[in-house]
């Protein structure tokens, strides 16, 4: 092992783990002082292109409450056909298939380099992929064309025995029949009455009804045995019905008065999808799929009243106390998302609009649930289109590139205990002896469900070392975490994810050093700002700052080497470095920071923050600002390319230097998801400010004349700079006063 | 110079003239100058006991109530307002239904002779063919004399008098088992009554008269049928004197020719007896005399009554911005009674003498006689009748209204599917919607239409023009019902004619597999009502419906169908709706103009009552089909549903009556609502509604002025334009209480009382009804005999002529279903009857209380004319003939034991009697005279009624008979109803009371 550099990443890449500290505190006292928790950022379904799944189940220790997988760390007495749990350290029979287990025979679950193993089960009834559309019609025609496009083409994209359905909304609800032939017939709701579930499927016909005294025909054996069949249909069978469906859906007709939002029942809808999913098809993957193209209005979830003249409400309304519907809505979507969680189903949402559109009070739709969250302008854009059409990319099997109804299950060595995780999941509750009192996060359980989940979705996970500092662990002991996740895979399969780690403990007295070089500093600015993200969303803005500053300052106290009352003898070592630069961007990052965003945009900032894997969130974090240059001041650029020089022959190298910036633009877009707003500016252009937010104010109109001579346009803001922040944390690092 | 009336005599020679001709002075006349209607009575203690008898049940043999119901399964299609099948049974099996009950009791398995009084069957004695009784000399005969004939007179009652002496104990003679007595029975008709009903037979008896009436030694116990005023006669007498010349309406207080005479009118001023008919011409001027008379002062209106092609119907006035042209004070249109004064620059209020300038635009030079020389080039001045533009001030929310729409909101749960209704009426549909009600010369309808399904929960159809195929919406929602739908849902029929008809297509096999079986109502009509709401038009609900709605929503109904309340005081509430939200529903829809016509086809008990509060508040027509199957109701359910989708209605409207000082209307009787107490609100009204309304005295009257009524009428046309329909009438005043009796029509007096009563039932015991009846009647008589007939004895019973019919009337509207109902009628039965009678004009009235019979043989084959009726009454069957028998809703073809094999042949296409179907509904269509004729004849009577009346083809003796017997309305009925005969007597004993 040469660095700790190449032993995280190589940890990364085989079990999609990164840990805050690699090598641990080794009592509860000292972690306690290491300021950053132990915690992980999980990547439950990495994708691993060199891990084909195995297709038998895993051995499970028999301890009713383990239940541990055997992993490479287990002790075995091949001789006696044993294997010892390194969790509990129980002794377990192997199952009879392992009879032939030898040291030269092993199975792939106890090579070392099988710390990952994929399951593949193959028991129980596979029930196809479920996509439930919900679509707003109160849109412009324009916005509706381009949607009712993105949907007809999204079909052709769905795996062909995936169930799908349609529910429209504008002033009332439609859930569309798919099955008939002829006339189309759909179920329409009231969209201003909550109704229950069981009221939906009683209106929907979904319970049994009872059967008359004259059987007029005997029952048609029919392909499906739900009664739901109407309203979900294999899309191989109805894609050429749906389509004209989809085609003919006209804008919602109830006449909008001047100086009125359209009436949209955006909480009625929802509602029903997920009353309709419950009823139907309880614990299978599901997808809900929200578009909406403005706030609700009305019902049960209304956001915003229909007079134009009121504005949805902004973060000073909120501060103020002033957002009348906030609060019930947001109980509204948060009693759904429950509900949709529990059932293993996701609600995504696409909301496309200019103004807001009620994301604050839906967010925890998607948050709860793995859902995703696409935030844009208009479904006319290319913005919403390409982010919908990755929804359905594949993999390099051909499987799509999502997973659902996850359980994470987590089991932790004796020293550790489990705190809490942040990130796309909900608690399932479960106690255990590895469950901290103290959370972190959603805490108080082992387990969590994630509805919904893709290659890249992200969870931190947070521990409490609990180990007493006067009871030392041997030299050499490692503690172990294992991390069980049960899904369903795209091509309907269950199957059982293991990874199965382990790090050195490090008494700090002694090893402070070996502590300090293996802190991920990575790893730990997000786990960091997951939580500092997480309280902000329950806590004021500048409480969650002061405690960001604070951690910092600590971890700068406890980590930095200098004298004291002397900021200029501040040092910290190559580990630390980037540490307090990631806390810099992240306090002026539109996570923590909602001056000049909208609360639907903190919520959809928020909610692809808790779920990005550890690159994507470091980007988001601190921008990556890259520079391309004939070596002359930009502006002068800019000029140049008004002036029409790249479409001149002899100035073929400077059209190649517009290019270039254009090409890897188009080469990031590609990569994300959702895919990022794309904004081509200039120099003075007006959407220059959004580059300009992002970079640091290193020369603002405050101190552009007291810096001197530099050239460059100075950046109209009140905060301070990374140069500035950086003085006063020396300052206040080496005072003895904190 | 022709008479008005028919004389009539009951005992013997010339009645005194009558005295009705309008143009006759007035007050010139001797009290016995009055038409007398002499009755010599043998009664007293008599009739009180054959009272009794018709009150007591007849068929204790018969068991339990419920088995006689079941018996009612014999007629299980009999499209009367029928009865249900009880279980499965089938027609013969009574006994095996109810093994229990039955079978020990029964020994013949004739079913016709159980219904058959037990001591019937007896033949007459020949006693009663024997020596006439003194009336019945004078029986059928009394060949309209002429009204002038001065005559004696009214007859001193002839030796009959002494019968009404003893008024003790009965004699034995008298008990109800005494042959002499019974009515007549089964196999009793035939020669042995002689040619009564035959008008034209020659008078035959008059010189036995004198030998016969004083001796006899025993006293005929029996009043001779003959001998008693006789409707056939009446109205026969009133179609040769009066339907011949037009009746011209110029005359203040001209009392019409009978509904049952054809005749023209002539608007001169006064409204068509068409659209107003008066109980009275001539009304008392002060309340004390009114009081006094009894006679009830009401008017029979039928505001956009249709009318004969020959006549007009009215014209239309526009009056531009300024609107038409109205009293400041009372608020009456202008109308050709309205005295211009001042060189006509002002005109007085011939309502309430307010005197009001005439605007510039509308003044008019008078003419030496007062009178405005465009007097007759304005309607409004000289018509009777016409119509006012409505200008925007008369429209809701001050906006001209849009066209109206209708709305098809068919039932399609299991027996809907079942018996076959949602696919005739989805093909019907195609074509019918062609025929929407246009205005006048328009090329189309202005009409759109719109599509319900619905079981427990709602379809609504998307008919857009554009779209290729309709879109179904489902509303489950029922609780809390809602329109889903704005744009597609009500089209125009042209443009949407491919989607329409697809869909009309498709309903059928959609539903073909349905198992839902309950059903929702009361969603149903709000669905539709807030659908024209959200239209923002006024419109008409169809709905086709087929069981109680048992399904949980708003106006859930249960079974409450109890016949153990019948004769008790909780009887009213079978008649009551079960809930309150029917009626909340009725008001919402008044509200929007949204009318309801009801087609109902229940095979088991619905709850006509309660369902059909929303088509009766909101101007509606409920039919009923029980037990609708396909081939034997179709032609009935599309022919009326044909009707009703064509027929012209007026929407969202509002009629007032106003009058002259001295009377206000008091109280309305129809198929309306009424917020306030004055205006009748009606969501929709077409051209067979009619509204009854009463009037009392508030002041005097004045000889001089008369009394005036104006009805206005505010509606909107089918074609969407706000009007106001205006009839005029202008009634006699009176100081002498004779003048009232003379100038009064009894049919009308009849749909008021029946209206009055079918209301009563709503809060009262039903008896308590019959006896108000009862009561009321002899007060109007006995104050007759009082105050305006000459003394004579008081055994005689003297009616005045024009209400000669009352106590036969009266006693049919007694034995009614509603009011007295036999074990067959079923409490939808009554309910439904109830409301039908609710916005009976008088002419249905007439027919309905006492059916039409007509013998079809006995007139010659060539006689294009319809043969001349017969008496309702089993006797005057003869069993060699035929008799068709019709009462608006039903029709029989009465088939005699002894007709003719070759009639029978050349009719039914069977060679015998015993071969024709018993039940047939449809005669067979054979090209010979007598087919044709009589074929021709039922094609004539339906069309002169508003509903379809299906034939039942009923055979002497045959089961079935009993059905067709319960419209003899002059015998003693099955239910206990009195005969003609008795109730007369009892009347007279009732008079007698009063005046003693």
């Amino acid at each position: 092992m040469a660095t700790y550099l190449e032993f995280i990443q190589q940890n990364e890449e085989r079990d999609g783990v990164r840990f805050s500290w690699n090598v641990w505190p080794s009592s509860r006292l000292e972690a306690t002082r290491m300021v950053v928790p132990l915690a992980c950022l999980l990547t439950p379904l990495k994708e691993r292109p060199d891990l084909p799944p195995v297709q038998y189940e895993p051995v499970l220790c028999s301890r009713p409450t383990c239940k541990a997988v055997l992993n490479p760390l287990c002790q075995v007495d091949y001789r006696a056909k044993l294997w010892a749990c390194n969790f509990c350290f129980q002794r377990n029979q192997f199952p009879p298939a392992y009879g032939g287990i030898s040291e030269v025979n092993q199975p792939a679950e106890l090579m070392p380099q099988f710390s990952t193993i994929e399951y593949m089960i193959q028991r129980g009834a596979q029930s196809p992929l479920i996509f439930l559309y919900v679509v707003d019609t109160c849109l412009e025609e324009d916005d509706l064309q381009a949607l009712k496009e993105s949907l007809q083409m999204s079909l052709s994209l769905l795996p062909p025995d995936a169930l799908v359905g349609l529910i429209t909304f504008g002033r009332m609800v439609q859930v569309h029949e798919l099955s008939c032939e002829g006339i189309s017939k759909s179920y329409v709701f009231r969209g201003t009455k909550d109704l229950t579930a069981k009221q939906i499927q009683d209106m929907l016909g979904l319970t049994k009804p009872a059967m008359p005294m004259q059987q007029a025909r005997p029952v048609q054996p029919q392909e499906h045995p739900f009664a739901s069949t109407r309203f979900l249909q294999p899309v191989h069978k109805i894609d050429m019905n749906l389509t004209d469906l989809l085609g003919e859906l006209q804008r919602d007709p109830w006449p909008v008065t001047q100086g009125k939002r359209p009436l949209r029942s955006t909480g009625v809808a929802l509602s029903i999808a997920v009353g309709l999913l419950e009823g139907t098809f309880p614990n299978t993957g599901a997808r809900i799929m929200l578009f909406t193209g403005g706030p609700p209005t009305q019902g049960p979830g209304m956001v915003v009243g229909d007079e134009l003249k009121i504005p949805i409400r902004s973060w000073h309304d909120i501060e103020k106390d002033n957002a009348r519907f906030m609060k019930k809505a947001t109980k509204h979507y948060e009693m759904l998302a429950n509900r949709t969680a529990a059932n293993g189903h996701c609600i995504d949402i696409y909301a496309c609009a200019l103004d807001q559109t009620g994301l604050l009070e839906m967010k925890c739709c998607a948050n709860l649930t793995g859902g995703y969250m696409v935030m844009g302008d208009s479904f006319n854009t290319s913005l919403f289109k390409q982010t919908f059409q990755r929804i359905f990319t594949k993999d390099f099997n051909g499987d799509f590139r999502m997973a659902f109804g996850a359980t994470l299950d987590i089991k932790t060595s004796r020293e550790l205990k489990i705190a809490g995780a942040i990130g796309p999941c909900v608690s399932l509750n479960v106690k255990g002896p590895c469950v901290s009192e103290n959370e972190l996060g959603v805490g108080g359980t082992s387990q969590w469900k994630i509805c919904g989940l893709d290659p890249t979705s992200t969870l931190g996970i947070y521990f409490e070392v609990v180990n007493q500092h006067n009871a030392p662990i041997p030299q050499g002991g490692r503690g172990a975490i294992q991390f069980v996740t049960h899904y369903q895979h795209s091509s309907t399969q269950r199957r059982i994810r293991v990874t199965t780690i382990a790090r050195n403990w490090a008494d700090v007295q002694s090893q402070l050093r070996h502590i300090e070089a293996a802190f991920d500093q990575e790893a730990a600015a997000v786990l960091m700002a997951r939580l500092g993200v997480f309280r902000a969303e329950s806590e004021e803005g500048p409480d969650v700052l002061r405690w960001l500053d604070r951690q910092l300052i600590r971890l700068c106290q406890k980590f930095g080497q200098y004298n004291k009352e002397d900021p200029t003898s501040f040092r910290l070592s190559d580990s630390f470095s980037l540490y307090p630069q990631f806390m810099f961007h992240l306090r002026r990052s539109p996570f923590l920071q909602v001056f000049n965003n909208s609360p639907d945009e903190s919520s959809y900032y928020r909610h692809h923050f808790a779920r990005q894997d550890l690159t994507q969130s470091l980007i988001m974090i601190q921008p990556i600002l890259y520079s391309y240059s004939f070596h002359g001041p930009p502006e002068t650029i800019a000029q140049w390319r008004k002036a029409g020089y790249q479409d001149m022959p002899e100035y073929e190298n400077f059209k190649h230097l517009l290019q270039a910036p254009l090409d890897d633009a188009q080469e990031i877009l590609q990569a994300r998801f959702p895919m990022p707003r794309y904004i081509n500016t200039e120099h003075g252009g007006s959407q220059a400010r959004f580059l300009l937010s992002k970079v640091n104010p290193s020369q603002t109109h405050n101190n552009l004349y007291a810096w001197g001579q530099e050239t460059g346009a100075p950046i109209l803001t009140d905060d301070v700079s990374l140069q500035v922040f950086m003085d006063h944390l020396k300052k206040l690092a080496v005072s003895s006063a904190c | 110079m022709e008479p008005t009336m028919a004389q009539y005599q009951a005992i013997s020679k010339h009645l005194p003239k009558v005295c009705q001709e309008p143009h006759l002075p007035r007050g010139h006349l001797q009290p016995q100058q009055h038409r007398l209607l002499v009755a010599r009575l043998h009664m007293a203690s008599l009739a009180k006991e054959m009272y009794r008898m018709a009150q007591a049940p007849l068929f204790r043999c018969k068991g339990p109530p419920t088995s006689l119901a079941s018996a009612s399964g014999s007629f299980p299609n009999s499209g009367l307002y029928g009865s249900y099948p009880q279980g499965q049974a089938p027609p013969l099996s009574q006994a095996q239904g109810h093994p229990g009950i039955q079978t020990s009791q029964r020994s013949a398995p004739s079913q016709a002779s159980g219904f058959t009084p037990p001591a019937s069957g007896g033949p007459r004695l020949p006693s009663m063919t024997g020596p006439l009784l003194p009336g019945q000399s004078f029986g059928g005969p009394s060949v309209s004399q002429p009204n002038h004939v001065s005559s004696p007179p009214p007859q001193t009652l002839p030796p009959g008098t002494q019968m009404t002496g003893p008024l003790g104990p009965l004699p034995p003679m008298h008990s109800p088992q005494q042959p002499g007595y019974q009515p007549q029975q089964n196999g009793s008709f035939g020669p042995a009554r002689g040619p009564q009903p035959n008008y034209g037979s020659p008078y035959p008896a008059a010189p036995t008269f004198g030998s016969q009436s004083g001796p006899q030694p025993l006293p005929p116990k029996r009043l001779d049928p003959d001998a008693i005023p006789s409707p056939i006669q009446v109205i026969e007498d009133d179609r040769n004197n009066r339907g011949t010349e037009p009746f011209v309406t110029g005359v203040r207080g001209q009392v019409p020719p009978l509904v049952t005479t054809n005749f023209l009118v002539k608007d001169q001023g006064n409204a068509s007896p068409r659209y107003i008919r008066c109980t009275s011409y001539n009304i008392p001027c002060t309340s004390d005399m009114a009081k006094q008379a009894q006679v009830p002062l009401a008017a029979v209106i039928k505001p956009l009554a249709s009318l004969p092609p020959e006549e007009a119907s009215p014209y239309v006035v526009d009056h531009g911005e300024s609107g038409p042209l109205r009293c400041n004070r009372c608020k009456a249109y202008m109308c050709p009674f309205m005295q211009f004064i001042e060189g006509g620059r002002r005109f007085q209020c011939c309502f309430c003498s307010c005197i009001n300038d005439v605007p510039p635009q509308y003044f008019q030079h008078l003419d030496h006689t007062g009178k405005r020389v465009d007097a007759y080039d304005r309607p409004e001045l000289s018509l009777g009748s016409y119509e006012f533009l409505a200008t925007v001030d008369y429209c809701k929310n001050n906006k001209f209204p849009s066209p109206p729409a209708f709305i098809f909101m068919i039932d399609v749960s299991y027996n809907a599917i079942r018996t076959g209704l949602v696919r005739l009426l989805c093909e019907e549909l195609k074509s019918l919607l062609d025929f929407l009600p246009r205005e006048g010369g328009a090329e189309e309808s202005a009409i759109r239409v719109g599509f319900v399904t619905y079981n427990k929960v709602l379809h609504f159809y998307n008919v857009k023009s554009s779209l290729a195929q309709p879109q179904m919406m489902v509303v489950s929602d029922v609780a809390d019902m809602f329109v889903p739908l704005l744009d597609g849902f009500l089209v125009n029929i042209n443009e949407s004619r491919a989607v329409i008809t697809s869909l009309l297509d498709q309903i059928p096999e959609m539903f073909a597999d349905t198992r839902e079986t309950e059903t929702v109502f009361v969603p149903v009509i709000q669905a539709g009502m807030e659908a024209l709401k959200a239209a923002e038009c006024a419109g008409k609900l169809f709905l086709f419906h087929t069981s109680l709605p048992i399904a949980e929503a708003p106006g859930k109904l249960k079974n409450r169908d109890d016949r153990k309340l019948i004769n008790t005081d909780k009887e009213k509430t079978l008649f009551q709706p079960q809930t309150g939200a029917y009626q909340t529903l009725a008001k919402e829809c008044v509200a929007q103009g949204c009318c309801v016509d009801l087609f109902l086809f229940p095979n088991q008990y619905v709850d006509v009552a309660t369902l059909s509060v929303v088509p009766q508040l909101t101007g509606g027509s409920v039919y009923k089909y029980a037990c609708f199957q396909v081939e034997n109701d179709q032609e009935r359910f599309l022919s009326d549903l044909r009707r009703d989708v064509q027929k012209v209605v007026g929407f969202d409207a509002v009629m007032r009556v106003r009058t002259s000082t001295g009377i206000r209307a008091v109280d309305f009787f129809g198929a309306f609502y009424m917020s306030n107490t004055t205006d009748v609100e009606l969501a929709g009204l077409d051209g067979d509604k009619t509204v009854t309304v009463e009037f009392k005295h508030d002041d005097r009257l004045n000889e001089e002025s008369g009394a005036l009524l104006q009805c206005a009428l505010l509606y909107t046309s089918c074609a969407g334009q706000r009007r106001l329909r205006i009839h005029n009438l202008a009634l006699n005043c009176c100081t002498q209480l004779a003048d009232l009796y003379r100038n009064c029509e009894t049919d009308t007096l009849i749909n008021y009382m029946a209206k009055f009563a079918y209301r009563g039932v709503l809060n009262s015991p039903v008896k308590a009804v019959r006896d108000t009846l009862i009561t009321q009647c002899a007060q109007i008589l006995a104050c007759y005999r009082k105050n305006c007939a000459s003394p004579s004895s008081a055994g005689q019973l003297i009616l005045p002529e024009c209400m000669k019919l009352l106590p036969v009337y009266l006693n049919c509207v007694l034995k009614s279903d509603v009011l007295q109902p036999g074990a067959e009628i079923t409490t939808d039965d009554r309910a439904y009857v109830r409301q039908l009678v609710t916005s009976m004009d008088v002419a249905e009235t007439n027919v309905f209380f006492y059916p039409r019979l007509l013998p079809l043989t006995k007139s010659p084959i060539e006689s294009t004319t319809e043969p001349p009726a017969v008496r309702a009454s089993e006797e005057r069957l003869s069993n060699g003939d035929m008799y068709l028998l019709e009462n608006g809703l039903n029709l029989f073809l009465w088939v005699g034991a002894s007709v003719q094999q070759g009639v029978v042949q050349s009719l039914f296409s069977v060679s015998s009697f015993s071969q024709i179907t018993s039940g047939l509904s449809v005669l067979p269509v054979l090209d010979n005279p007598l087919s044709k004729k009589v074929r021709g004849l039922i094609d004539s009577l339906r069309a002169q009624r508003s509903r379809y009346m299906k034939l039942i083809v009923v055979k002497q003796e045959d089961k079935l008979e009993m059905l067709f017997k319960h419209f003899l309305v002059e015998d003693k009925s099955l239910s206990g109803g009195a005969s003609y005969v008795d109730f007369l007597c009892h009347m007279h004993k009732e008079i007698r009371q009063l005046l003693s």
